[in-house]
């Protein structure tokens, strides 16, 4: 069987359902592929709150979010394809999957990549030990309690603060599995401020910041790990090694932006776009954490909008940008997110900070804009909204921040 | 009955090479599942044979089993990628050793190498460290997935009559006429006619129970890194000039796209230490990055582990009838996996044969060939269409990173595999750079509904490694 479309959407997550429903909105015929057997990503195992704040101005749970979208979907006649993988995306804008049905190939005048991001997993990070089982990954565990009602532990301990970390520590603690801490590397929590007071402070769990997993130990199954104190030159800070008797190590460090199979454009390590979510090659879209890792599905599905509007306008020649303006990282800035504006469309930018800070200014120059962040740290991402703007001249943008006497 | 104690490549390739003339084979393995101690954890290459001592046994041996590859690649189905080997020379003195290569080849019959000057060589690899002056590059040495050969010798083995029976762990052996009577640790006892001990790591151990003395066996640790298959390293073996020790710390290609970057030679004191160290791991980046500057370990790493080699003081295999005329295969340390066919010949052909003097004779109803169920992806499509519309699984694709689909696992399964770690060396789910974060919650699920194992009964590999504890709710 052969396909043609306007648009299609790899990955049926939270950016990919709004790509596919924006792109028919916008006029587009849309193909919707989805690897596993059920839309929605992650947010299938997120079951707890705090989805759609922004998005939909309403407190969901990840299914919720995801139904709400799915709802809306099944109105359209956007053609959603699940338990499909893609096997190809070739540079003349075929795309070959397979399913239970066979081999298919879509002939598309654009394509939206939205396909997420995968868990950085602990054995990559060469952490010495013995080979046990035990080690999960905090998505993995999620979906065994969530999803499957498998308890995949009876103690454990986090390593890794990020928001995912955090929410399993919680979730672990809510079904009885004893939670010894959780353990970060760097000074300051990976997640949001507002996550460590409801899972951590809220259930008295430990945070040890500063601290990373030296070794573990067990036979067969995880027994013991080996924490010990980093101090600012990463070097681990001499006896202040804790042994925690624990059978499960459930690490949250890291997500890592999914772009396979599309080879062909620059990607770093996500897709690098444009505030029109083009990447380097211009009938290529890319929105959410396939592009850079986001806070908040809010932000993903926002994103995904964005997306597969210009990706219809482009399948429709109704979009096509002039010139490009690079946006550049200056000083403290870690992460920033597009890499390339066209000034004729506005820009949502996300940024986030390298360090610290009590009082951050930050600024977009030559574009004179400043604004203040009150306790800005890498682990919230900032949100600058930008005009379109016609001033020919700027070749360049930088954004920096700098710390407020 | 002919009994092989020991269920990795040996005594599998063993276990089948008598079972070509004899239907009665048992084979017994004492873990839980076939191919997890030494053959799991090596560097998986087909070496070229040119630098075994001349003389040794290793040497008589290693360039026969590379040949018998091509051969074991047929009948077994198994992947054997002869994407050759380079010794590098890296200074003056290095260059000098290139020439005792060359003699030791001589030495051992060896003709397939050349010496390359740095263009050629670097015309292959480009990326080897600037410094490199010359190479001894050998077209014949390859890569292989040794726990599939294991694995499919004992297929090979169950499909002709014989028996493959595991968690059978020797604990005491006594002599019945001219009998053995070989009971295990379960409280199971078996009567066997004859008995080759390929224990591996416990040789030593199993030919006591035997009343015989081998060589001792140290366990020697190998640490390694496997790096993801995003970027392209190098094309072929990389080899440092080798030491009176071992071979170095090497980067290997492996047969699935990604790398392996090890390992070290470390005795270390117990048979069951597969730990990685942080010394261990520190060694094995800093000799690769000499070979090939741009591993990249802080961002390509996929996973580390660690093997433990079977070394004896003599450093040479020890293939022998002992007095009690059980034949013991012990000290099978490199180039063991490539002088593996050969040694199950000259255990069959030499020992059983020859020195004692029994007569065997081919068994006309023998099965050479055993069918592996095709990596789908691997496969022309219209072969795969094909596939899908027998089996709609066939077109389900459950690992993202290696592409294997369901139909993959669930042959699997139903051909025995009962671990995880069982359906991912069969299929090489979870070895991606994911590292089953996307796929064994379904295998587990998939091993449950073939089976009828409860999820806490699952192991990731041997007793005790449980991964589900129980719901967390009843319903």
């Amino acid at each position: 069987m052969r396909y043609e479309t306007d648009v299609t959407v790899i990955g049926a997550g939270g950016a990919g359902m709004a790509a596919a429903l924006s792109a028919h909105r916008n006029g587009a015929d849309v193909i919707l592929i989805e690897r596993e057997e059920e839309s929605g990503g992650v947010l299938n195992q997120c079951i707890h709150n705090g989805f759609g704040l922004h998005y939909y101005r309403k407190d969901l749970t990840g299914p919720e979010f995801k139904e709400t979208l799915e709802e809306e979907l099944a109105t359209t006649n956007v053609k959603v394809l699940e338990g499909t993988f893609v096997l190809d995306v070739s540079k003349d804008k075929k795309i070959t999957f397979v399913n239970s049905k066979g081999i298919h190939e879509v002939k598309t005048k654009a394509l939206v990549m939205t396909t997420g991001a995968r868990e950085r997993h602990f054995n990559s990070l060469g952490i010495p030990g013995d080979r046990v089982s035990g080690i999960f990954t905090a998505g993995v565990a999620q979906k065994y309690i969530n999803l499957q009602n498998l308890k995949p532990a009876n103690s454990a301990l986090i390593v890794g603060s990020g928001d995912i970390g955090l929410i399993m520590a919680r979730r672990l603690h809510l079904e009885g599995i004893e939670v010894k801490g959780v353990v970060e590397i760097l000074p300051y929590p990976g997640g949001l401020e507002r996550n460590v007071q409801q899972c951590l402070r809220d259930y008295n769990i430990p945070l040890y910041l500063s601290h990373s997993v030296t070794r573990v130990e067990g036979k067969n199954r995880l027994d013991k790990v080996y924490v010990s104190q980093i101090d600012e030159a990463g070097r681990i800070v001499p006896n202040s090694e804790r042994v925690f008797n624990v059978d499960a190590l459930i690490t949250s460090v890291g997500l890592i932006p999914s772009v396979k199979p599309v080879e062909f454009v620059r990607t770093g390590p996500g897709f690098i776009t444009t505030n029109t979510n083009q990447t380097t090659a211009d009938w290529i879209f890319a929105a959410g954490n396939c592009t850079v890792i986001f806070d908040l599905v809010d932000y993903v599905a926002r994103e995904g909008e964005k997306a597969g509007k210009y990706a219809a306008l482009y399948a429709k020649n109704e979009y096509v940008p002039e010139e490009r303006i690079t946006i550049k990282k200056g000083k403290n800035i870690n992460i920033i997110h597009p890499s390339y504006i066209d000034p004729n469309e506005s820009t949502k930018l996300y940024v986030r900070v390298s360090k610290v800070f009590q009082r951050a200014e930050i600024t977009v120059e030559p574009l004179g804009i400043e604004i203040i962040e009150e306790e800005a740290r890498p682990s919230e991402m900032i949100e600058i909204h930008i005009k379109s703007f016609k001033e020919k001249r700027i070749k360049e943008i930088e954004v920096s921040a700098h710390e407020l006497g | 009955m002919i009994a092989v104690i020991g269920g990795g490549i040996v005594g599998g390739l063993i276990a089948r090479e008598i079972n070509k003339y004899i239907e009665d084979v048992y084979l017994f393995e004492a873990k839980n599942s076939i191919g997890t101690g030494i053959t799991k954890g090596n560097s998986g290459i087909i070496h070229g044979g040119y630098d075994d001592p001349p003389g040794s046994l290793r040497a008589q041996l290693c360039y026969i089993g590379n040949q018998l590859y091509d051969e074991i690649s047929r009948e077994l189905s198994i992947e054997v990628r002869r994407i050759g080997s380079h010794v590098i020379a890296l200074d003056e003195s290095e260059l000098a050793k290139i020439n005792e290569l060359e003699e030791k080849a001589a030495k051992n019959n060896v003709k397939e190498y050349r010496i390359l000057e740095r263009n050629d060589l670097f015309d292959m690899e480009p990326n080897l460290n600037a410094d490199a002056l010359m190479s001894f590059y050998c077209p014949i040495a390859g890569v292989t997935e040794p726990w599939k050969v294991a694995m499919q010798s004992v297929k090979s083995v169950e499909l002709n009559g014989g028996k493959v029976l595991k968690n059978k762990k020797l604990v005491e052996v006594k002599r019945k006429d001219n009998k053995f009577e070989l009971s295990f640790e379960d409280g199971s006892v078996y009567t066997a006619d004859l008995v080759i001990n390929a224990a591996g790591l416990y040789a030593d151990e199993v030919a006591r129970l035997f009343g015989d003395e081998v060589p001792a066996i140290f366990p020697v640790k190998g640490e390694y890194f496997l790096l993801g298959k995003d970027v392209k390293y190098v094309n072929s073996v990389i080899f440092p000039m080798p030491s009176e020790l071992t071979k170095g710390c090497l980067v290997i290609p492996t047969v699935d796209g990604g790398y392996l970057a090890g390992p070290t030679a470390h005795e270390v004191k117990s048979k069951q230490d597969f730990s990685t160290t942080r010394d261990g791991l520190a060694e094995v980046k800093e000799k690769s990055l000499r070979l090939v500057p741009s591993l990249d370990f802080s961002r390509n790493v996929v996973k580390t582990f660690a093997g433990l080699r079977p070394e004896s003081r003599e450093k040479d295999f020890y293939i022998d009838i002992g007095k009690s005329s059980v034949i013991h295969v012990s000290g099978i340390r490199s180039p063991g996996l490539t002088a593996a066919p050969a040694i199950a010949r000259y255990v069959v052909e030499y020992l059983i044969q020859e020195k004692l003097h029994i007569n065997l004779e081919k068994r006309k109803d023998y099965i050479s060939h055993v069918e592996k169920i095709p990596h789908f992806v691997d496969t022309d499509y219209g072969y795969w269409v094909r596939a899908i519309e027998q089996d709609p699984e066939a077109g389900e694709i459950v690992c993202f990173c290696n592409e294997v689909t369901k139909r993959e696992i669930r042959e699997a399964i139903r051909n025995g595999a009962r671990t995880i770690d069982e359906v991912k060396f069969a299929t090489r789910i979870s070895f991606g750079e994911c590292q089953g974060s996307f796929c064994v919650s379904k295998i587990l699920k998939m091993i449950c509904e073939e089976t009828g194992l409860e999820p806490k009964d699952v192991l990731q590999n041997e007793k005790g490694s449980w991964i589900i504890d129980s719901e967390v709710r009843t319903i």
